[in-house]
């Protein structure tokens, strides 16, 4: 399935826009879904440990299920004041 | 610190001064009272805490902690209201009390021009009731974390960068999530880049810093709901929230059921631009003077820039400029054969970069030291600083 996934932080750079769509196995992860995002943007593969995913405006841990539809969104920590 | 019963009793001055306050049912005399009551420390005088302090100063606040070890400097004044043109060269904490002490003079402002660190952040924090997250950088931020999950006190975090910010509030005491809950160790120095590396709107931590006094004012007067357990999203471009459930982890490290963090750490003697320099020995550095020098003589150095495309617009060495995001996928346009200088803004992210290339098998790299801000600094003061 397609999923379109919202990126914030400094991933949105790497990645040169504010989503991208991923294609990730039917009755995927969070995990498959960070899998293919690093694939298509390999620069964002050191973040990786750093980055939380919410699907649907919750935070997941771990391998979480993900349905098409969902609003899912990675999310670095972020350090400025 | 805490005023007496009789010094809470608010004057006629006071009751004029907060009438739009009294008239409120929420607030009303018993949340200003609350308020006079109550003190609040703003750790970073700076983008997030200049809207707190000014907005919690006038809200009627009795004691307001700042702590900042730095002057004001002129990039600051494009969105740290509490400082001034003529601030500039003078401690942050002391424009901060000037500008308060402007609003509102009943505030008691105790000014700590210093760096908070496991040594004394625990007895510096203890005295208040809430702390605020006004800090621009990560070992501050997990060390006021775990500060306050150790002393029980609400944290009201705030975060910004370039058109995004985050607030929410942790408070495990009432069960909520803490920083840790949600990123449980800091990223390594380098990843990240601060609001000096990759830019901020201006008004944006204004936006973030203003929904930290609002937090820290309910917290205060125990009404409506915090964002204890969210984390709000604001996207300054396209102008949206977003409110995100975070829930707390059984397994943290620091309010987990079993806590392995129960002491401070700085995170900056293990994880800091210290350590990543010592990592790569003396001998991979080079200063700017010996690159002038051997540049006038004509050696043969690749000149690798790794920032951004807009810093480059701003001043450059005329390196060969390749981002960090995209140095991975551009390895290819780099000659192993050669020797390499990497360089960027003030030296992180090209130690990063230097990581990069030698675990791809490079070996013939040097790291600018101090960057291109170092260049500015003595080789070249017509260059632009930023």
């Amino acid at each position: 399935m397609t999923a379109r996934v919202l990126l914030f932080g400094g991933i949105r750079e790497i990645a040169g826009a504010d989503s991208v769509e991923l294609d990730i196995p039917e009755g995927g992860t969070t995990e498959n879904m960070l899998d293919a995002l690093t694939r298509a943007h390999p620069g964002i593969g050191r973040w990786r440990p750093f980055l939380r995913v919410a699907v649907n405006r919750e935070y997941t841990a771990g391998a979480a299920p993900v349905s098409a539809g969902d609003e899912i969104a990675v999310i670095p920590p972020v350090s400025g004041g | 610190m805490k005023p007496s019963p009789a010094e809470r009793e608010l004057s006629r001055e006071e009751v004029a001064r907060y009438s739009r306050h009294l008239l409120l049912p929420e607030v009303g005399p018993g949340g200003q009272k609350a308020l006079k009551a109550a003190s609040v420390l703003i750790v970073g005088g700076g983008g997030l805490g200049s809207p707190a302090a000014m907005y919690l100063a006038a809200a009627g606040v009795g004691t307001l902690g700042i702590a900042d070890p730095d002057v004001v400097e002129l990039t600051n004044l494009q969105r740290q209201l509490l400082h001034k043109t003529a601030d500039i060269g003078r401690p942050k904490t002391d424009s901060a009390r000037e500008t308060i002490g402007g609003i509102n003079p009943h505030v008691n402002v105790q000014r700590m021009k210093l760096r908070l660190d496991s040594g004394n952040a625990l007895e510096i924090l203890s005295p208040y009731d809430v702390i605020i997250d006004g800090s621009d950088n990560f070992p501050t931020r997990y060390l006021l974390n775990d500060a306050c999950v150790i002393l029980g006190k609400p944290n009201v975090y705030g975060s910004v960068f370039r058109f995004e910010g985050q607030v929410s509030v942790f408070n495990p005491t009432v069960g909520g999530p803490c920083y840790r809950c949600l990123y449980p160790a800091p990223p390594p120095p380098g990843l990240v880049q601060s609001c000096a590396e990759g830019g901020v709107l201006g008004v944006l931590p204004g936006i973030i810093g203003s929904l930290q006094a609002l937090e820290a004012i309910k917290l205060i007067i125990g009404q409506g709901d915090t964002l204890t357990g969210k984390l709000l999203l604001f996207d300054a471009l396209g102008t949206k929230f977003r409110e995100l459930t975070l829930n707390r982890n059984p397994d943290c490290p620091v309010c987990g059921h079993n806590p392995t963090i129960r002491t401070l750490i700085d995170y900056e003697d293990f994880c800091g631009v210290r350590a990543l320099g010592d990592q790569e020995g003396g001998g991979e550095e080079i200063t700017v003077e010996e690159l002038k020098e051997r540049l006038d003589r004509g050696e043969d150095i690749f000149i690798l820039d790794v920032r951004e495309p807009q810093e480059y617009g701003i001043c450059n060495l005329g390196g060969h400029l390749i981002p960090p995001g995209e140095l991975p996928a551009r390895i290819a346009e780099l000659d192993r054969s050669r020797e390499i200088v990497v360089y960027c803004k003030t030296g992180i992210r090209s130690a990063r970069a230097i990581e990069t290339l030698r675990q791809k098998g490079f070996t013939k790299l040097r790291n600018l030291k101090g960057g291109i801000n170092a260049w500015a600094d003595r080789i070249d003061p017509t260059m632009a600083r930023y």
